[in-house]
């Protein structure tokens, strides 16, 4: 008896604290910034709850629409270009031997332990206009013109340097750059938990290496891409300062706005609701998700 | 009919259907096979079998292109494998696990290897009739792996490896996963099978009873090498060696000195059996004065009861191939028992005596004092 009063003490002592401070520090906000979004400015400074679906319907004018169906084409083409990177990565990782396996893994969480704003900006001197990429390519081009001048055909004109930087494509790259560990590395567990054997029976039946990987491999990762193209989606969807600081002016996706509104415009009542309107394309993601694993043993067979 | 005149004639030409020359493999410095040679015939049921870490599924591996030898080749039907992948070798494997796809029912994991070779729709599913038949799954096609039992899964493993109508089927300890009862069945059964289809089974094993009870001939391995091979029967009653002689079956060993070797006559002198010796009708290997070791199967030994003096032996000088003792412990296995019998220099030595009669005559009991004694022709003298 004195045990288990004991152990509901032990219950409440530990269980209490981290609740309250989600409940202080995340429900309560989260709950202040969702009526905020059924209200409308008043004054300056103040927001009048008035139960008002404005802030909603004006969400869906076309301008934010483009916004929202920009976003979501973005954080697509980035899940999309991160599977493609990632899955040879973690295949790679899965089949290096067990002295590089740590090491490979790190490399791949290593970005994680370093500030997104010195990654972004280190990114911006990678691909600027007198950037390191440039500067290559400067002198590849050089070299051509050098070798073509060897062979006595006219020297190519002066290299013009690309534009790689505030634009969509430095904003696709710098997402992909920032997204590509939370691609790897579910695969890289529901690889691991592959057993191997069974692309050892499929080559020992006769199927190549592709075949055995779009037959046995791919099939078997499901849940593990699943996971993947999930937890890679949702935060490149919501993505605030990669669009901002690599972005030009038509690059800026829905966090940006919802800035916006929160600061320059002081329209605290239609970010509030642009942001639910995220948080809700979000957790359609993950039912998405949910529904898709359905039923699976936690063991990644099946589908 | 004709495949076992095929087989006869194979065999006539005395063409190996696998040759492992000379193979060496390291895995960095550590060597897992060391220089093995070894020809299987075709239609041989051939075990490889050998203690945990010797290296057995290592060569299988080899055979089926998942290693590369470091040194020596593979060759199958006369081809040399070299660095041939495992998808082009004529060879199929069942794994020790099964690697049964999970994600696909019975009757697709057994189509899987003929759609990859492209093969008409209709003699697929001719075929994956056939091998279901085949393997008795016929009723459970449809069914997906994680609703089969451990021995239905094994089946579609065998099923699966042999629509692919390979030259040489290979088994990773295929029974290891079953229970006692399943895997003695299925010994049974893959018997059966080798000789229905007559393809040349090679098969990995740990477990000698299982290779004792199907195998055609067996290579017995120790630590990367092959320390014997033969069929069963040469194994169990002439083991080259104090390991194979330990390693199949159970046996006395007793270290003795080679004190008269003769052309129809040896004497060996044990320590642990003075003030008896032990006498063979006919000669031994090694010269008089060497060290040798004494080997006899428990069930070559009788059990007498307690008299003053030694029992006779059949054809042999009084005083020798007997030894006293007291029975310190009896096992009692059912259709047998093992007597532990403690000698004076403490040794024990295991009897085992057959239980043919329902009500034992001649009753021995835990703490009597017996003669033990065993025939000229039963000891096996071994030099290493
Ligand atoms: N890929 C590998 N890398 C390093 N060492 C290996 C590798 N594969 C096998 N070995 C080693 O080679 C030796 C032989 O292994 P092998 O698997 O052939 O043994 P086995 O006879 O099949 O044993 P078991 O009965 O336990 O399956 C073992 O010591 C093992 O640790
Ligand atoms: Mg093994």
């Amino acid at each position: 008896m004195a045990l288990e009063k004991q152990s509901r003490a032990a219950f409440w002592v530990t269980v209490l604290p981290p609740t309250l401070w989600i409940a202080v520090f995340f429900l309560i906000p989260l709950g202040i910034v969702w009526a905020y979004s059924f209200g409308h400015n008043e004054g300056l400074t103040g927001v009048a709850i008035t139960g008002t679906f404005d802030n909603y319907i004006r969400a869906f004018d076309p301008l934010y629409l483009q916004i929202f169906g920009k976003s979501i084409a973005v954080a697509g083409l980035t899940t999309l270009l991160c599977l493609i990177i990632g899955f040879p990565v973690a295949l790679a990782i899965v089949f290096a031997n067990e002295k590089m396996r740590p090491l490979l893994l790190l490399l791949v969480m290593l970005p994680f332990w370093t500030n997104l704003l010195i990654r972004t900006y280190a990114l911006i001197a990678v691909l600027r206009t007198e950037g390191f990429a440039n500067w290559t390519l400067a002198w590849f081009w050089n070299q051509g013109s050098t070798l073509a001048a060897l062979v006595g055909l006219q020297p190519f004109p002066a290299y013009q340097p690309l534009e790689l930087l505030y634009n969509n494509f430095a904003v696709v790259v710098g997402l992909v750059y920032v997204h590509l560990p939370f691609m790897v590395l579910p695969l890289y567990a529901a690889l691991d938990r592959l057993d191997k054997s069974l692309m050892e029976a499929s080559l020992d039946l006769g199927a190549g290496h592709l075949r055995t990987l779009f037959s046995i491999v791919v099939p078997l990762a499901l849940p593990g891409i699943v996971s993947g193209v999930i937890i890679t989606f949702v935060p490149a969807l919501g993505a605030y300062l990669t669009p901002d600081l690599l972005g030009g002016t038509d690059s800026q996706m829905i966090a940006n706005v919802i800035e916006r509104q929160f600061k320059r415009a002081n329209d605290w009542p239609f970010g509030a609701a642009l942001s639910f309107l995220l948080m809700y394309a979000t957790f359609a993601a993950i039912a998405l998700r949910a529904y898709l694993t359905r039923g699976q043993p936690a063991d990644g067979h099946g589908i | 009919m004709d495949q076992l005149a095929q087989r006869t004639q194979d065999a006539a030409a005395h063409k190996p259907i696998i040759s492992f020359r000379n193979i060496v493999k390291r895995f960095g410095s550590m060597t897992a096979v060391d220089n093995v040679s070894l020809d299987i015939m075709p239609g041989e049921f051939f075990a490889l079998l050998g203690p945990s870490g010797c290296g057995k599924t290592t060569l299988l591996r080899m055979l089926a292109g998942f290693e590369v030898p470091t040194e020596g080749s593979v060759l199958i039907d006369g081809q040399d494998m070299g660095e041939t992948p495992p998808n082009k070798r004529p060879v199929n494997m069942v794994f020790q696990s099964y690697a049964v796809f999970p994600h696909m029912n019975v009757a697709d994991n057994v189509a899987y290897g003929l759609k990859i070779d492209g093969l008409p729709k209709d003699e697929i599913k001719a075929r994956v009739q056939e091998a279901l038949d085949l393997v008795q799954l016929g009723p459970l096609a449809a069914r997906k792996p994680d609703q089969l039992s451990g021995g239905q899964r094994q089946r579609v493993a065998l099923a699966r490896a042999l629509i692919k109508r390979p030259k040489v089927l290979l088994l990773d300890e295929p029974l290891s996963a079953l229970d006692a009862k399943l895997r003695e069945a299925m010994r049974f059964e893959l018997s059966q099978l080798q000789q229905k289809v007559g393809i040349t089974f090679i098969m990995v094993t740990h477990d000698q009873d299982e290779a004792l009870a199907i195998a055609s001939r067996i290579a017995v391995m120790h630590k990367g090498a092959i320390a014997q091979l033969g069929t069963p029967s040469d194994l169990y009653e002439f083991p080259a060696s104090r390991f194979v002689a330990d390693f199949i079956g159970s046996v006395n060993m007793f270290e003795g000195t080679l004190i008269k070797d003769g052309a129809d006559e040896a004497v060996i002198a044990c320590p642990d059996l003075a003030p008896y010796s032990v006498h063979l009708p006919h000669s031994a290997p090694g010269s008089a004065g060497a060290s040798v070791w004494v080997a006899i199967r428990p069930e070559k030994l009788n059990l007498h009861k307690n008299a003053s003096e030694p029992p006779a032996v059949p054809d042999c000088p009084p005083a020798h191939n007997v030894a006293r003792g007291e029975i310190k412990e009896i096992s009692y296995l059912g259709d047998s028992s093992i007597f532990h019998v403690q000698l004076s220099s403490g040794q024990l030595l295991r009897v085992s005596r057959p239980n043919r009669s329902r009500y034992e005559q001649e009753h021995f009991g835990w703490g009597d004092t017996v003669w033990v004694s065993w025939a000229g022709s039963s000891p096996v003298v071994l030099l290493s």
